[in-house]
């Protein structure tokens, strides 16, 4: 594993079996996280944004959900080959998770600071009872929550404020890695701007790495130095921010996902979805899973997969760029 | 000038909670001409779903009248209501919580006709309903088929065959995308865009977000705790937003570009405060970064400071801002 990078995925596969059908939730998924950088992982629902970070986490369901095949690399270590003792020791502690919804992922009848003292008591570190405590004041207002309300419950707060906590939550034991699954989705835009750039402040001051997870392009480009975009348990495109928002070649996809969200600058009336939907991940297409959407579907598309084409640090993966690789952008 | 199809004039609702009369719409009056479409924006709690729901009467207003086409719908009785109901329906923001999961999709698209008995026979009912399914874009094959076997947008496109089924003339769609994959949301505001042109459907398009609002309307009313804090067309309300709450909202929205990444520093700082028994003044006062002492000493007005773009604000009043 390379020093530089706190993460690295190789070639994982994650399938979720039921009684009648296996979900193929994430195919062949490569991902490399540097240090102190921001990864916006992006895709639509069931693209398998959700299920990389749980692999990550190791806390994909029970006897439904299987890594199948791969490598997870945290920080030096192994993941797959972790013990789940090890595992609890990491979780938290080098890695730990922001969740979508604060309304769900705070426990109701435990007291906020309580929540924060619960991680910071299970990773110690010889903190003694005392620096735990001033500890956790000190998360509160990292967040711009007064540390006084330590003894409030969750309902007493706000749904922006209770995100807040989350995050304190996360950052308590000052993680390597913080996997972020869209933690604006369920605020307003006011209050996402807030925490937005609380986040932005945050990652500079305590220098964590974080995968961003989310289905808004706009806060990527406000938030993120690499993106990677998903689509059926794939990652099509990936690149730094600038390849992704500024680059001049594209997966089809992307450029589908760009031309759909209202522009509020533009004059158009019209938009211009992509059409049909996503692949039924129980029934793959045999070639490139964009193929029936794709405008620029070829023949060869449907019968097989694409290699990843790289562009310098810009890799896409579609079969229209098979032949021209370069060092760098094409002009 | 001709009457609007929808009026509301002072319209107000309260609700009563323990604590005190929540003012969840707090006089508000607006104009739909026929044909157009008012899209009505603000965060979560400012009132407005329940103005849409208030202007449709499934909730009654406190105070205040609701014209259509010129008449007080609010003075209607039962029945005279029922023939009203039929002109004006709801798209709802959930699929999955707004459609029966014990009905199928037919049955769900053929309530309203059985309920008002507008066609007198089931056949007749079932070949508009298929007539329905194809305008929305659902294919055939859904006809059996049950809501939770259907994706969002489908069952989206379910909820707006519904609102459909009686040819109405106004329809409020209360974030009617909110919940959908952005590609999605793309099929369905260009549905809604299509059914407007071709049956010169009125809208009234509640929703907590600017980019969908810019693309679909005509006019846009900005609300903020219950009440209307901005109103103008929609480009010059996006080219010269006046009232600091408008001007807040339209920076907090993040842009797919890397050029503009220092705007979220100049965020809104602060909540929304509590609505219930709300101080006199402008409600947004506490998080304003212009306020002054005239914001929170008397209750302010709508007023016209461009053709049709009218501003409550006391600064923009004096010509501070």
């Amino acid at each position: 594993m390379d020093e530089r990078n706190v993460l690295e995925i190789k070639n994982l596969h994650v399938i979720y079996e039921t009684d009648q059908d296996t979900v193929y939730a994430v195919n062949g998924v490569n991902l490399t996280v540097k240090k102190g950088k921001t990864l916006g992982l992006v895709g639509e629902t069931g693209a398998g944004k959700t299920t990389t970070a749980l692999s990550v986490m190791r806390l994909l369901p029970k006897k439904i959900g299987y890594i199948k095949e791969g490598e997870i690399g945290l920080d030096g270590r192994n993941v797959m080959e972790l013990t789940e003792g090890d595992m609890r020791l990491i979780r938290g502690d080098t890695v730990s998770m922001i969740f979508q919804d604060p309304m769900t992922s705070l426990n109701p009848v435990m007291t906020v600071g309580k929540q924060i003292r619960e991680s910071l008591e299970l990773h110690k570190h010889g903190r003694s009872e005392k620096e735990i405590d001033a500890r956790v004041d000190e998360m509160l207002e990292m967040v711009g929550i007064p540390a006084s309300r330590r003894n409030d419950f969750p309902h007493q707060f706000s749904g922006g404020m209770k995100q807040r906590v989350v995050i304190a939550l996360a950052l308590a034991c000052e993680p390597k890695l913080i996997l972020a699954d869209e933690p604006t989705t369920a605020l307003d835009v006011t209050i996402q701007a807030q925490v937005l750039q609380m986040m932005n402040e945050l990652k500079v001051k305590l220098n964590t790495a974080m995968i961003l997870i989310t289905h808004d392009l706009g806060v990527v480009a406000q938030t993120c130095d690499d993106v990677a975009i998903m689509y059926a348990g794939e990652i099509i495109e990936s690149g730094t921010a600038e390849d992704i928002y500024e680059g001049k070649q594209h997966h089809p996809y992307t450029v589908g996902l760009f031309g759909s969200i209202p522009d509020m600058d533009s004059k158009a009336k019209r938009l211009n979805p992509i059409p049909g939907l996503m692949p039924d991940p129980t029934h793959l297409p045999a070639g490139c899973p964009f193929a029936p959407r794709c405008p620029r579907c070829m023949e060869i598309c449907k019968e097989t997969k694409p290699e990843i084409v790289h562009f310098g640090t810009h890799e896409i993966k579609c079969h229209l760029f098979s032949g021209d690789e370069k060092g760098s952008e094409p002009v | 000038m001709s009457t609007p199809l929808i009026e509301t004039r002072h319209l107000k609702k309260y609700f009563s909670t323990p604590a005190g009369p929540l003012h969840a719409v707090d006089d508000v009056s607006i104009t739909i001409e026929r044909g157009k479409t008012l899209g009505v924006v603000g965060e979560s709690g400012c009132g407005k779903s329940t103005m849409g729901r208030t202007i449709l009467r499934l909730l009654e207003p406190t105070d205040g009248e609701v014209l259509y086409n010129g008449e007080n719908i609010l003075k209607f009785n039962r029945r005279q209501m029922l023939e009203m109901r039929k002109k004006m329906q709801i798209i709802f923001q959930d699929p999955y919580s707004s459609l029966n999961p014990r009905m199928s999709v037919a049955d769900i698209i053929a309530e309203p006709m059985k309920v008002c008995k507008t066609l007198p026979d089931k056949k007749q009912i079932y070949a508009r309903v298929d007539e329905l399914m194809d305008t929305v874009g659902l294919a055939k094959r859904f006809v059996n088929s049950y809501p939770h076997e259907l994706d969002g947008g489908r069952r989206q496109r379910i909820g707006i065959a519904r609102a459909l089924a009686l040819n109405p003339e106004f329809i409020v769609c209360d974030e009617p995308v909110s919940a959908l994959d952005v590609s999605i949301q793309a099929q369905i505001l260009n549905l809604l865009m299509d059914l407007q042109d071709n049956m010169g459907l009125t809208y009234m398009f509640v929703t907590h977000d600017l980019s969908v609002v810019k693309h679909i309307s005509s006019e846009i009313a900005v609300m903020y705790m219950g009440q209307c804090v901005e109103k103008a067309p929609v480009d010059e309300l996006f080219r010269a937003p006046r009232h600091p709450y408008t001007q807040a909202l339209l920076s907090a929205v993040p842009k797919p570009s890397l050029r503009d990444r220092s705007a979220l520093q100049n965020v809104i700082k602060g909540e929304v405060s509590n609505p219930v028994n709300p101080k006199p003044g402008c409600r947004f006062a506490p998080r304003c970064a212009h306020v002054c002492e005239k914001c929170t000493c008397q209750d302010l007005q709508l007023k016209e400071y461009g053709p049709d773009h009218y501003v409550a604000c006391a600064l923009v009043e004096q010509g501070e801002i």
